[in-house]
């Protein structure tokens, strides 16, 4: 097979030969050999792609853009701004709404949203993921050559630790200390692990990092491992991520073909290398501890820390593992300057943020922002408003491990600091809006039963606790609950946050906290009154005669 | 204690299971493993994952090969491998069906898409068609959330699932 820069798939289904696609075939053909092309492009027919809504339809490997319905006249401007000019063809593009698995979906990309901040997502869908050259193209591992030829590996600690990032895997901490700790740790070897086990409901912004620019987690690694002298890597990648595990694997390969991974890195004496771990369905171990557990072959139960993986990681060796989003940032910070990291965000908390924006928003997806940013302008601007112009509830941020965010706080800026002094968190950047027609109690149950499965059930605490406060919650959002199921919850609460081992435990108890402190008429609507007032709960034990409007009103008054 | 209890299940499912998979293809299958992701304990997920992935779950047989190769007694084996979501220690149908259950699929129709689901295959989660076609699980999120309500079957996801979808995305599977 010749091999091609871009793949262009037009479709033939019935509808779209009916609405033309022979012709936009051939315009694409005699296009791409007009602008000079045609030995790197490739253009060919495929059949039903399943969206039939805007036929025909157009899509352009390896990005995987979906343009359509296309023309004839579209032709022109589509070949010559996404083949030939590299960009995406603004106001073809198709939004994304039913994926076939074996297509790479990026909604949110340079021309196609409001204006974005792009640093760690800089290159994901402008770049052939699988060909290292067109990352070495778009600067790529000249931060790493910059680091191992110019720097020591204290020099690239100081200039990361000036820069101000924050891990965001959710819990921010300082990512410079965490490189210091690890590299002043006695013991050898080293350890650098990535953690792209992004199981959060609701994330998948590693996802679209791996397989959009999987050569930056390499490069960003690789910094890490000469930083805090590591001398082996793994990536544990979730084992649904199947696209991302084959296009790292073909990344690690290319690196180590270039001798930018294995002996003698730049001919410095530095070696490192890196080993893809593919998990097995298990949310617990995004857990640090847990799934250095699972990587060591064990069940992926978190260890008592301390002592913390900086000393006492992999086999018990000191072990810098991070979120793929935080290392993402480092091959920038390295080649930019921790002045010009600093430029963006708020002085807290640098640099940017990916979020995916869910619910009930006209346009969801995902962006990279300045940290800082406010809900009202997620949902006003990059949302592009709630849908059917309903009223906004409330925002689940972070996954499930996040809180539950009312609108009054819709104007808080999101960042670290700003966050914490609410008294609510920012997670890992998943932000679920929620619309009035969403009920609290049925939001908080979901979750419950999302942590009740996950909890790996080593400690008490979590085990039953969780378990407990999903039947109270079942309970509640039947109708049957009492007055005293909510302060057994609120025990139940204090008893995962302060006995829990793990952050799972712990967090659980988050959105039970963040449903009794904002909505807790809402919720005593549902002992007191029978109701559920968003009209989401089955409300089971319902009493026949009660006269919800009037009930509402009293409540309220 | 947990590794005696957990060989008590393994052999308790030996009775009740008729012999689908010969021992000759799980011993093939088991040292293709072993040859692909090596015999150390660290390799022991990847091994379990191939097995999974070749034979559709890991039948006892598979155990005792593999607790064979790394020396590592089977209930510790199968402490690890029911530990694990994509592992299964029981049978499957051909298909697998996996709902999305979590948070951000479920407040956009989720729930609808289940109960069509449900009422299409006549299964509950976790069990298997009598004509062994179609496995239904929920499970966690599946990291494709800006298209909820999500199914995958087998490896092909399908988002904006809406209930009226179903019977259409089931026929497409012999």
């Amino acid at each position: 097979m010749k091999a091609v820069r871009s793949l262009v798939l037009v479709s033939s289904d019935r509808e779209s030969i009916e609405k033309g696609a022979l012709a936009v075939h051939k315009c694409l053909q005699d296009e791409i050999t007009a602008f000079g092309l045609s030995d790197e492009v490739a253009v060919a027919m495929v059949s039903d792609i399943g969206r039939h809504d805007a036929a025909p339809l157009v899509i352009i490997y390896p990005e995987a853009v979906v343009y359509g319905p296309v023309t004839p006249g579209d032709v022109h401007f589509l070949v010559e701004e996404h083949l030939y000019k590299g960009r995406i063809a603004a106001g073809l593009q198709l939004p994304a709404r039913e994926l076939s698995g074996r297509i790479a979906w990026i909604s949110a990309r340079k021309g196609t949203l409001p204006a974005e901040q792009r640093i760690v997502m800089e290159r994901a869908g402008v770049i052939d993921p699988e060909d290292i050259e067109d990352y070495i193209g778009h600067n790529g591992y000249e931060a790493l050559g910059k680091c191992m030829t110019e720097m020591k590996p204290v020099d690239v600690i100081a200039e990361i630790t000036k820069s101000g990032l924050r891990g965001r895997g959710g819990a921010g901490f300082p990512t410079g200390a965490k490189l210091k700790a690890v590299a002043q740790a006695p013991g050898a070897p080293k350890y650098v692990i990535c953690n792209a086990d992004e199981s959060e409901p609701g994330t998948f912004k590693d996802r679209l990092i791996l397989e959009g620019d999987p050569h930056s987690l390499i490069e960003a690694m690789t910094i890490a491992a000469y930083a805090v002298g590591a001398s082996e890597g793994f990536i544990y990648v979730r084992g649904e991520y199947m696209l991302a595990q084959a296009r790292l694997i073909t990344a690690i390969a290319q690196a180590r073909e270039y001798g930018l991974l294995g002996r003698d890195i730049f001919g410095t004496g530095f070696s490192f290398d890196i080993h893809l771990h593919v998990g097995a369905g298990a949310y617990i171990c995004g857990e640090e501890t847990a799934l250095i557990e699972s990587i060591e072959g064990n069940r992926g139960e978190p260890r008592a820390r301390p002592p913390y993986p900086t000393t006492n990681g992999l086999w018990g060796k000191p072990t810098l593992i991070n979120n793929v989003e935080t290392l993402a940032n480092l091959p920038a910070i390295m080649r930019h300057g921790a002045a010009w990291y600093k430029g963006f965000g708020t002085p807290s908390s640098p640099g940017t943020k990916v979020y995916t924006i869910l619910g009930h928003v006209n346009m969801t997806g995902l962006i990279e922002v300045p940290m800082g940013i406010t809900l009202r302008e997620v949902i006003t601007i990059y949302g592009k408003g709630m849908h059917d112009g309903r009223g906004f509830k409330m925002a689940q941020t972070g996954g499930s491990s996040g809180s539950i965010i009312p609108a009054s706080l819709q104007d808080t800026p999101m960042d670290f600091d700003s966050f914490n002094k609410a008294g609510v968190s920012l997670g890992s950047g998943a932000l679920l809006i929620c619309d009035d027609d969403t009920c609290v109690v049925d939001l908080t149950r979901v979750l419950l039963k999302f942590f009740r499965n996950e909890s790996c059930g080593k400690c008490g605490p979590c085990r039953i606790g969780t378990d407990r406060a999903y039947q109270l919650l079942t309970n509640l959002s039947e109708g049957i609950g009492t007055l005293h199921d909510l302060a057994d919850l609120e025990t139940i609460a204090d008893g995962l946050t302060q006995l829990s081992n793990c952050g799972l435990g712990q967090t659980a108890a988050v959105p039970i906290r963040d449903m009794l402190k904002y909505f807790r008429a809402e919720v005593e609507a549902h002992i007191k009154l029978k109701i559920c007032p968003a009209g989401a709960c089955a409300m089971r034990g319902r009493h026949r005669h009660v006269n919800v409007e009037h009930n509402v009103a009293a409540l309220v008054h | 204690m947990t590794a005696m209890s957990a060989v008590g299940i393994v052999e308790v499912q030996t009775d009740q299971r008729s012999a689908t998979v010969s021992e000759s293809r799980v011993r093939e299958v088991v040292e293709a493993a072993v040859a692909k992701c090596g015999a150390t304990r660290e390799d022991l997920v990847p091994i379990l994952t191939e097995i999974n992935h070749a034979l559709g779950y890991i039948p006892p047989e598979a155990f005792k090969e593999v607790s064979h190769v790394l020396h590592t007694p089977i209930g510790q084996l199968f402490s690890v491998a029911s530990f694990y979501q994509m592992l299964s220690t029981k049978p499957r149908g051909r298909h697998l069906i996996q709902f999305c259950e979590s948070a951000p699929c479920h407040v956009v129709g989720g729930r609808e898409v289940w109960t069509a689901l449900q009422d299409t295959l006549k299964l509950e989660s976790g069990e298997t068609s009598a004509d062994g076609k179609w496995t239904l699980r929920t499970t966690s999120c599946l990291g494709v959330c800006a298209v909820g309500p999500v199914i995958t079957v087998d490896e092909d996801i399908y988002g904006n699932i809406t209930p009226q979808q179903v019977n259409g995305i089931l026929e497409r599977y012999e």
